[in-house]
């Protein structure tokens, strides 16, 4: 059994619902609230402002410093223990790299802007929820940026490449029935600078060939440019009453 | 700055009026969200004007305690994240969010609310755990208040998850039995700054206020749980004036659950 229909019923190059809000945290400087299916993303900007500890300031220009976090009652399965573990260190330092390429923080040397991005509830594309909602709550913050960040994951799911897979397609093998279970799935989280097309963050858990690589991360540009509008439409919609 | 801040306070509570216009017993809109995060088995989003709390649950099979081997465990947790409040940090629980999560455990444990004997699978061997986490989105003052009513809010409507052969969760199965809760204790705050006595404060209040008493009462206005903070100490007449005030204001909130 090939995976010809998905378990949701969407099309290949469909995302599930999304839902984008500008200005949830009224005390921070800026932020946005990202929900794709059941991922729910909360992003909070607080800054430029003082950077502690002191020995992390850079005398050139601020420092984008992010922080991802999982509530406790966000989790699949058990409660997430709170506090960083190492996924949410790896997550919060590719979500700074993704990020970093479109704002400009030359103007403030030994400043920090922080972003903080918690999960309310997953169903996986967690960090892509997250860094798409960042982006929005640094533009609500006023931060200088030369584009946005939009980030989606792409994959493939027996053989077929798929935008936004849900927790249910990363695990296909553990459902499917079909002889090739073992071919594992393939998650390509990417983030695309949608002026540009550049892809600043990617990642992949599975296996990959060259050509289908390509296919996947065409197909993240693409659906990229679909939650780009979202965003702006976010960020509009907060400044136009 | 705080003195400053401090007498400014006063001054307008000398005529009645709170710096966004309330009087000293006025309590902001408060609403609540439920089930809010599909991940969790019963959660709440309680707003009180600008201030914006999330609460979930979440269950589990744990072995009893030996000295409660009948009784599921019960833990309640306060995450205060720096998104909600530029003055909280990365890092460690400090004391104010252990001191929020702690009188939010004591109102629910002391008032028997949860039943923790109906939690008993077998006793001795498994028992349900009910793991509570509260946590602001927004803190623009009174999460103490919050906390308590959005644990309560998460807590009334969470669903026990299924079970497998093996005794373990089923996270993927839900069942439609719910917790089972006798009482709805509510905690209210009663904060002092000079002579007066206010609730539901605004950040700026909780800075200057000299001390406060949380009042946790459930319907018939039973007290179940106490907790006085700050350095001043309190006549007899205030605590009687405070718990008085609670227990009006437990009322109202007690309206608003499901």
């Amino acid at each position: 059994m090939a995976y010809t229909k998905r378990f949701d019923g969407r099309a290949i190059d469909d995302t599930r619902p999304i839902t984008a809000k500008v200005g949830v945290v009224p005390r921070a400087d800026g932020s946005a609230m990202f929900q794709i299916g059941n991922t729910t993303a909360i992003a909070a900007v607080y800054g430029p402002r003082e950077m502690h500890p002191k020995f992390m300031q850079n005398p050139r220009g601020g420092v984008l410093r992010c922080n991802y976090n999982m509530m406790p009652f966000s989790g699949h399965g058990d409660r997430v223990r709170p506090g960083q573990n190492r996924r949410a260190k790896e997550i919060s330092r590719v979500m700074e790299n993704a990020l970093r390429p479109v704002v400009d923080l030359s103007a403030f040397p030994n400043a920090v802007v922080d972003v903080f991005v918690e999960l309310s509830q997953t169903d996986a594309g967690t960090r892509c929820a997250g860094i798409t909602a960042a982006a929005m709550a640094l533009a609500d913050a006023g931060i200088d940026m030369k584009d946005l960040v939009a980030a989606v994951a792409v994959g493939f799911v027996d053989d077929r490449v798929v935008a936004d897979l849900n927790y249910n397609e990363e695990h296909y093998n553990d459902y499917s029935d079909n002889p090739d279970k073992d071919r594992p799935v393939a998650d390509i989280p990417v983030a695309v600078l949608p002026g540009s097309g550049l892809i600043s963050l990617l990642q992949m858990d599975g296996e990959v060939k060259r050509e289908h690589l390509k296919e996947a991360l065409e197909l993240g540009r693409h659906v990229a440019k679909k939650i780009y509008e979202i965003q702006k439409k976010a960020l509009k919609a907060r400044y136009m009453e | 700055m705080t003195e400053s801040l401090r007498q400014h306070i006063i001054q307008g509570l000398d005529k009645n009026i709170r710096l966004d216009g309330r009087k000293k017993d006025d309590y902001r809109k408060v609403w609540i969200e439920y089930n809010v995060s599909n991940s969790a088995e019963g959660s709440a989003r309680v707003h009180c004007g600008p201030t914006d709390i999330l609460a979930g649950v979440k269950m589990g099979i744990e072995k009893p305690y030996d000295d409660t081997p009948d009784r599921g465990n019960l833990m309640v947790n306060a995450e205060l994240i720096p998104m909600s409040n530029p003055e909280f940090e990365v890092g460690p629980p400090s004391d104010w969010s252990i001191e929020v999560a702690r009188i939010t455990d004591r109102g629910i444990r002391e008032s028997k609310a949860l039943e923790q004997k109906t939690l008993c699978i077998k006793a001795g061997e498994s028992v349900w755990s009910v793991m509570v986490d509260v946590i602001p989105v927004n803190d623009a003052g009174n999460l103490l208040d919050m906390a308590g009513l959005g644990a309560l809010a998460a807590l009334g409507v969470s669903k026990y998850p299924g079970k497998k052969e093996n005794g373990k969760v089923d996270y993927e199965k839900h069942t439609d039995k719910k917790l089972q809760l006798a009482c709805k204790p509510i905690p209210v705050t009663v904060w002092k700054i000079g002579k007066h006595l206010v609730v539901d404060p605004l950040t700026e209040e909780e800075k200057v206020a000299e001390a406060r008493l949380t009042i946790t009462t459930i319907e018939d206005g039973t007290i179940v749980a106490l907790q006085k903070g700050g350095e001043t100490p309190l006549t007899v007449e205030e605590i009687d004036e405070m718990v008085g005030m609670a227990i009006g204001v437990a009322k109202t909130l007690r309206a608003l659950l499901e």
